[in-house]
């Protein structure tokens, strides 16, 4: 299947009628099993929608039925009302937001300086921040744990959200992009007596908007979708994010699918919606970040 | 404050002295808080958790210095080897089917028109979901009892519980899960293949199988191989998958490196010994990104 170059279907042929009807066949055939692939592919999210609104009964029915024979939202209500999921939505959205506002702006500021303001020691000051780039956090677990909890702030939202900051990527991005802008154009500005952060924000923002939406859509699904450090960092059941949270009440649902199933679609509805409707910013937002872009 | 405007002076000497000290200022509370942050919550903990590897640290960071008593104790530890064993089967299992599979269905997306937004979107909505979703989605379907698959094909295997199938299952499912991004990428890096060498190669008679080899493959490599060290890097840091899974079982036939960390500092508290492995998970990412630069590099220049 991989033989099959991404022009093949392009190029020109004499006109042999049986030639061109095999390939046309062929493509008709590759294309049908992709669109096959692509459904199999999407099929265990349809499956968990779906369980998530069959009656618990009918779950466990042998054999499984591919569309709900009647439908029960029962699920739903029983898990909004029986755990804390409005408040972990509350926790989610707000630690999330403010990860997503902290980052690109923190950044942003500190991307713009290494660009566009000639300091001494800026060079050196950009090795550092690209060695953040090899340092795994994840190596380090134990004594950044150890650190917020001299803190004090396990169990507090801002324990949560301030290693959540630390992310070189972001600083790397900008600067990439600022650079491409010709240093004249905030010479204008400064000239008239404009600040630095006026020059910032008021000239190479605009300029910067499509990435710093993208990055925004990015940075906000993986903060969204974090789980280790959440999960390490708050134990207070009340104070979890929904994607740690949901995992608590699954295995004291025991064998409850439908259950199961509604706290799973409850907790990736957010980023499967920002996906769906921000499609091109998601994508242009990853490639950034893979630096390909 | 943030003004960087030179200000009139006598002479030019300190009035460059002036401005270079307003540009470092300006720059200076530009960079701080960005800077405050990542030395101490990306810096301060790398370089700390090198110390308290010599420690035997309990899980408030009080402890003595003991050498390489947690480096020669590792050395020595089944579990430990189990573990790194376990983490390298984990990646044979991911990085290159990961691989293969993303730049397949790239390839398959690619010739498609009307259909393929669609279709690229469908590969790429798992990446999307929140770890704990993917996995009690999959424990859902991979149910020994209830689950669909098992009712297709017959089987009976209780896949995450299973000593032989529970690795592959995880993978599996992290393949599904992960792919999306690794076809976006190998999209992009497809396109970027000016169509001039594919239409030159097609003139002298090259097709099909002959101009992937010749033209796709090689352009391509800068790509998959940045694909490769991506996957490679994630891989060795495995954790929520398996955590969420198989909590490492059966029998620690999945337990993985992060995991074994975790399981020795936050249920066992032994802070130092967790930093130990935490090390040792350090310098082999350490060194499979130098590695993997440089084959990088290498594939760049040929």
């Amino acid at each position: 299947m991989t033989t099959v170059s991404p022009t093949s279907t392009v190029t020109a042929r004499p006109p042999l009628p049986l030639g061109v009807r095999i390939a046309r066949l062929w493509g008709g055939v590759l294309t049908a099993l992709t669109v096959l692939l692509a459904l199999a592919w999407v099929f265990p999210m349809y499956w968990a929608v779906v369980t998530s609104v069959k009656p618990e009964n009918d779950t466990v029915a042998m054999p499984p039925t591919i569309w709900p024979q009647t439908f029960d939202f029962s699920s739903y209500t029983y898990i909004f009302q029986n755990s804390p999921l409005v408040r972990w939505y509350l926790n989610s959205v707000l630690t999330s937001v403010a990860i997503t506002v902290l980052v690109l702006l923190l950044s942003m500021l500190c991307a713009y300086a290494l660009s566009q303001i000639d300091f001494r020691g800026r060079t050196w000051l950009f090795w550092l921040i690209l060695i953040g780039f090899m340092i795994p956090f994840q190596a380090s677990l134990i004594p950044l744990f150890i650190f917020i909890n001299q803190l004090g702030l396990v169990n507090n939202y801002l324990g949560l959200i301030l290693p959540q900051l630390a992310a070189p990527i972001a600083v790397v991005i900008y600067k990439q992009f600022f650079d491409q802008i010709p240093t004249e154009l905030g010479d204008a500005a400064r000239m008239d007596g404009a600040s630095e952060a006026r020059v910032l924000f008021s000239i190479f923002l605009p300029l910067n908007w499509s990435i710093t939406v993208s990055l925004a859509i990015v940075t906000f699904i993986a903060a969204w979708n974090n789980f280790l450090w959440p999960f390490i960092v708050m134990n207070d059941t009340a104070k979890l994010t929904i994607p740690v949270g949901i995992t608590q009440v699954q295995s004291a649902y025991g064998v409850a699918y439908a259950k199961t199933m509604a706290t799973a679609v409850s907790a990736a509805f957010p980023t499967v919606i920002a996906y769906l409707i921000f499609q091109r910013r998601v994508t242009e937002g990853v490639m950034a970040a893979a630096g390909l872009k | 404050m943030l003004k960087t405007v030179p200000g009139k002076t006598d002479t030019q000497s300190v009035s460059k002295q002036v401005q270079a000290r307003q540009k470092w200022m300006t720059a200076g509370l530009m960079v701080l808080p960005f800077l405050v942050i990542y030395l101490l919550f990306l810096i301060y903990p790398t370089l700390r958790v090198i110390q308290l590897s010599f420690t035997n640290a309990d899980l408030n960071g009080s402890g003595h210095f003991t050498g390489l008593t947690n480096y020669i104790k590792l050395l020595h530890e089944p579990t430990f080897w189990n573990a790194l064993l376990n983490t390298l089967y984990f990646i044979l299992l991911t990085v290159i089917p990961n691989t293969l599979v993303g730049l397949g269905l790239a390839l398959l997306i690619l010739r498609l028109r009307r259909l393929k937004n669609f279709v690229l979107a469908a590969f790429f909505l798992p990446y999307v979901l929140p770890v704990s979703v993917v996995t009690s989605v999959w424990n859902w379907v991979l149910d020994s009892n209830f689950g669909l698959f098992n009712f297709l094909t017959g089987s009976t295997v209780t896949w995450f519980q299973d000593p032989v199938w529970a690795m592959p299952a995880v993978a599996f499912v992290t393949i599904w899960w992960t792919v999306g991004f690794n076809i976006l990428l190998f999209i992009a890096g497809l396109q970027s293949i000016s169509p001039d060498i594919y239409e030159a190669a097609a003139l002298d008679g090259a097709s099909g199988a002959r101009l992937f080899w010749s033209i796709t493959w090689p352009n391509l490599w800068p790509v998959t191989s940045l694909i490769l060290l991506l996957q490679l890097i994630a891989q060795f840091k495995i954790f929520d998958q398996i955590y969420l899974l198989t909590t490492g079982g059966p029998f620690d036939k999945t337990l993985v490196l992060l995991l074994y960390s975790y399981r020795e500092g936050f249920q066992q508290q032994h802070g130092g010994y967790a930093s130990t492995i935490g090390v040792v998970l350090m310098l082999i990412i350490l060194v499979v990104s130098a590695i993997q630069s440089r084959l990088l590099n290498r594939g760049n220049a040929a």
